[in-house]
């Protein structure tokens, strides 16, 4: 064989000399959460003199968008991963209002213990998500179509079924039928009181005339977020399974033709979002020991913006469950910010709104420095 | 003499009406580049999509090491050690080139309910069989789309490499390439021929197929036009071949210069 035409071993590595090393500044630009994280911080900072002296930074104040950062983070990171994975679930507010009727309708009207109507809602959930991933696998529509299907089915059969039995759209009662479950506190309950009581007695926090603490602990919901963000995060940084989640999300057919099971993990993520907006809404359920079938309203779009502020492209393939946080707390923030600096509370929706806007043209930059378009 | 990697005899594919192939014998031999060269609707493609187990061809014998070989998908195909990158890549251009070279077959260990990637392993890894190559990465972490043309195809072919494909089918891994990628390109089809791999090389391009080529099979309207070794024909003869005949000479006359 002639050898000679071609040389037998590669040139010894070099560098490209056009390319300069990227440092960790660079490194940290290039992540899909950084610019979310950011605005937290520039939000923080914002409302530190906006809100001076409002109480938004006492104890009390920081629960109270705390709290609302919790519950929209339980399903916006869900959310985030479905739509790394290139679907949408629009039925994540639906859901959440379903899940919470489905388990306070047994509990108060059948007189089902209450550990039992949480499993029931929740298994019951996990099964039409599980159903509405496989229409979507199955029928090759888009998820848009099929999750904005089951948007208006569930919140029609939340409003109907609690009207066909039992007469009324909102369900009271649940905190007399929980008293002494072991499963309720879970989800509805507080934990950390000691801790607050102490900081009471040591004056550092805000206390009622009665000396009992302002907060008087930390609710489940937040813990919950925090547990769903960490395996979230965990999952898609450093299992097999969130290798999937992005090769599904980024090329499927690629991804196919190397045996990832894409319709398999789109299924699974669907089910783990509606067993995380069922989450939600079993732990509003049992904190407020009512249902309402209209709760959780708009909590779709709240999610898909919360995803998207954190860094997640609409187009599946990119993004990050920290991010999906970090667009929790902004949204928290923004909102009870607002309130705390006493506006108008109508300019939240256009601040959301800006925000939404800036998310996804700066993301669409990142995305173009990630894969070297131009 | 050894036995062929692939031996095709006598392949017919029919899709209705329209007769794709009509008798075509190929073999593939260890260490050899064997480059199939012919214009758009030869039937180049419909000819690699029955060796990587696309389709079941209509009549003829595949073997594959001398076996009678019945994929009925191109999972089967690759599980034989025939590993095909199409045109397309198999990449996903937003993820790490890590994440890329292990998509599907990632290096595990178990964590409780968890199969956790072991990134270390496939980030050295990834590193080392690019260096091979000659590309240095600067990160494995970094995203496949920052590669150029020329180092998507290598990686593509690293990684089928590294998975323990005995036979690579090349799709037109040139066809978009610039002049320093393609020699990049041909360059490591070179180096992998040294493994005593079969390498399948689709293009139509004569000067790509010529600078790595040891045999060479012209298809022409789903038949065999002419078959070579190296050193029997001049790129002036296979482009002939490839157009079927005279019109490319009469062009050429007329334009004055070689086509």
């Amino acid at each position: 064989m002639d050898e000679s035409r071609i040389t037998e071993a590669a040139p010894p590595p070099r560098l490209d000399e056009r390319l300069s090393r990227i440092n960790w500044a660079q490194r940290l630009m290039m992540r899909p959460d950084s610019g979310a994280g950011v605005g937290v911080v520039l939000l923080l900072v914002f409302f530190a003199f906006a809100a001076a002296g409002s109480g938004m930074f006492a104890a009390d104040g920081i629960m109270n968008w705390l709290h609302v950062s919790a519950e929209l983070g339980v399903v916006s990171v869900p959310a985030a991963l479905l739509m790394i994975a290139g679907e949408f679930d629009l039925s994540i507010g639906s859901m959440i209002g379903f899940s919470g009727m489905m388990a306070a309708i047994p509990a108060v009207y059948w007189g089902w213990p209450v550990w039992v109507a949480i499993l029931f809602a929740f298994a019951l959930s996990v099964a039409l998500g599980w159903l509405d991933g496989y229409l979507v696998i199955r029928t090759r529509l888009p998820s848009f179509i099929v999750s904005l299907a089951f948007l208006f089915i569930l919140r029609g059969l939340s409003l109907a079924l609690s009207v066909m039995l039992t007469n009324q759209t909102i369900i009271s009662g649940v905190n007399r039928a929980a008293k002494g479950d072991w499963l309720a506190p879970v989800f509805g309950g507080q934990i950390a009181q000691p801790v607050f009581v102490f900081l009471a007695h040591a004056h550092l926090i805000g206390t009622y005339r009665d000396g009992s603490p302002l907060v008087s602990g930390i609710p489940m919901v937040m813990i919950w977020w925090v547990i769903i963000a960490a395996v979230a995060h965990f999952v898609l940084s450093s299992t097999r399974f969130g290798n999937y989640i992005f090769a599904a999300g980024g090329d499927a057919n690629a991804a196919r033709s190397l045996g990832v099971p894409v319709a398999r993990v789109k299924v699974i993520l669907f089910a783990a979002t509606a067993f995380c907006s069922a989450l939600l809404g079993i732990a509003q359920v049992m904190e407020f020991g009512s249902a309402a079938a209209d709760r959780g309203l708009d909590m779709e779009f709240e999610a898909i913006i919360a995803a998207v502020i954190g860094g997640s492209l609409l187009t599946g393939g990119y993004g990050s469950a920290i991010g999906a946080c970090f667009g929790a707390l902004i949204f928290g923030i923004a909102q009870q910010g607002i309130y705390f600096a006493n506006w108008n509370n109508n300019w939240f929706r256009v601040f959301l709104g800006a925000l939404l806007l800036i998310a996804v043209l700066f993301n669409t930059l990142i995305r173009r420095r990630v894969t070297g378009e131009r | 003499m050894d036995m062929p990697l692939i031996e095709a005899r006598d392949i017919h594919m029919h899709f209705g009406h329209v007769i794709a192939l009509a008798g075509i014998s190929f073999t593939l031999e260890e260490g050899q580049v064997h480059c199939l060269l012919g214009d758009n609707g030869a039937g180049k493609s419909t000819l690699i999509k029955i060796l990587s187990g696309v389709f079941r061809p209509s009549k003829g014998e595949y073997l594959v090491a001398g076996r009678d070989a019945d994929f009925g998908s191109p999972r089967d195909a690759l599980d034989a050690g025939i590993a095909t990158v199409f045109q397309d890549l198999g990449l996903v251009p937003l993820m790490s080139i890590t994440r890329n070279f292990f998509m599907g077959r990632e290096p595990v260990r178990w964590l409780g309910p968890f199969h956790v990637m072991k990134f270390a392993y496939a980030d050295r890894v990834a590193r080392e069989e690019m260096r091979r190559i000659g590309i240095d990465l600067r990160d494995p972490e970094q995203a496949v789309g920052t590669l150029s043309g020329g180092e998507r195809q290598c990686l593509a072919i690293a990684r089928a490499v590294f998975f323990g494909a005995r036979v690579l089918i090349l799709d037109e891994p040139t066809s978009a390439l610039g002049v320093a990628q393609t020699s990049m390109v041909l360059r490591y089809i070179h180096q992998v021929r040294g493994k005593g791999l079969g390498v399948i090389f689709i293009t139509h391009n004569v000067r790509h197929a010529m600078a790595v080529g040891d045999a060479f099979t012209v298809l022409n309207r789903g038949r065999v036009a002419g078959r070579f070794r190296r050193g029997e024909a001049s790129i002036e003869d296979l482009q002939g071949l490839m157009a079927g005949g005279k019109e490319l000479a009469e062009l050429a006359e007329e334009l004055g210069g070689t086509v």
